[in-house]
């Protein structure tokens, strides 16, 4: 039972834009989960005053943690947009194979749009290069 | 043959021993945080170097409160119910199974209730 093959055989099976935007969007979910304690502990931080509040702040400007944040912000966009896809495909529409590599690019290029204008934002508003 | 009819062959006999909540909450909560995310981010951007007042000020008015619980919410629902399926798929020993289940809803309802006390306490001011 435990030596039969797995069909399709993932070590040999190649990648499509379908299946690696499947898992993708599972990973981007866990990913996101993981992040809501960020969420958490910045709330909790406004909650508590103005301490608490500047020291976030300053923690969430450091740079490796921006970095982590920007990841999560394309995680954030591409779990929004292919949600969407997802929400479509429920609704029975798009299922086409062209309309679902469209719709595939599309995610990928809408989340990649979305992440730059929004740290370009972050990086340029006033106080932003600090 | 069998004795038993088709309705009870029908309930809670599939993969999952469930029938389709699970999957319409997954929806219904998927289309609510739609609107509520974006509005979310796009708000957030704008406050993004703001100082305490402006945050408190911001979150104490009454729709953004109701509108940030409703996130709240939302968001821990649907994140219990996806990675509930991510540990029903790759969780493989019934014992860790269970226990990645009942840590999963302990975070998941932690979660949702410190996000729902913090806006409270600010909202409510004190």
């Amino acid at each position: 039972m435990s030596n039969r093959p797995l069909s399709p055989h993932l070590q040999i099976y190649r990648p499509q834009l379908t299946s690696v935007l499947s898992i993708t969007h599972r990973a981007t979910g866990v990913a996101l989960s993981v992040g809501t304690v960020i969420l958490l502990y910045w709330l909790q931080a406004v909650a508590r005053g103005p301490e608490a509040y500047a020291a976030a702040q300053e923690l969430l400007g450091f740079w490796m943690v921006k970095v982590a944040l920007a990841g999560w912000t394309w995680a954030f966009f591409y779990h929004l947009c292919n949600g969407i896809r997802h929400l479509f495909w429920d609704a029975g529409k798009g299922f086409e194979l062209s309309t679902v590599y469209a719709s595939g690019y599309t995610v990928l290029g809408a989340s990649a749009v979305l992440t730059l204008l929004t740290w370009a934002y972050v990086l340029a508003a006033p106080g932003g290069a600090a | 043959m069998t004795l038993r009819s088709s309705l009870g062959r029908v309930k809670g006999l599939g993969s999952a021993k469930e029938g389709v909540h699970h999957w319409r909450h997954q929806r219904l909560t998927a289309i609510a945080l739609v609107p509520l995310a974006l509005w979310f981010a796009m708000s957030l951007l704008c406050k993004v170097h703001a100082d305490h007042a402006t945050v408190v000020a911001w979150i104490a008015a009454p729709h953004v409160t109701v509108l940030l619980l409703a996130l709240s919410l939302g968001l821990f629902w649907h994140l219990k119910l996806g990675l509930q399926v991510v540990i029903e798929d790759y969780v493989h020993s019934p014992f860790h199974q269970i226990v990645a289940q009942i840590l999963l809803r302990a975070f998941a309802g932690l979660g949702a209730l410190l996000a729902v006390v913090s806006i409270l306490k600010i909202s409510l001011g004190s």
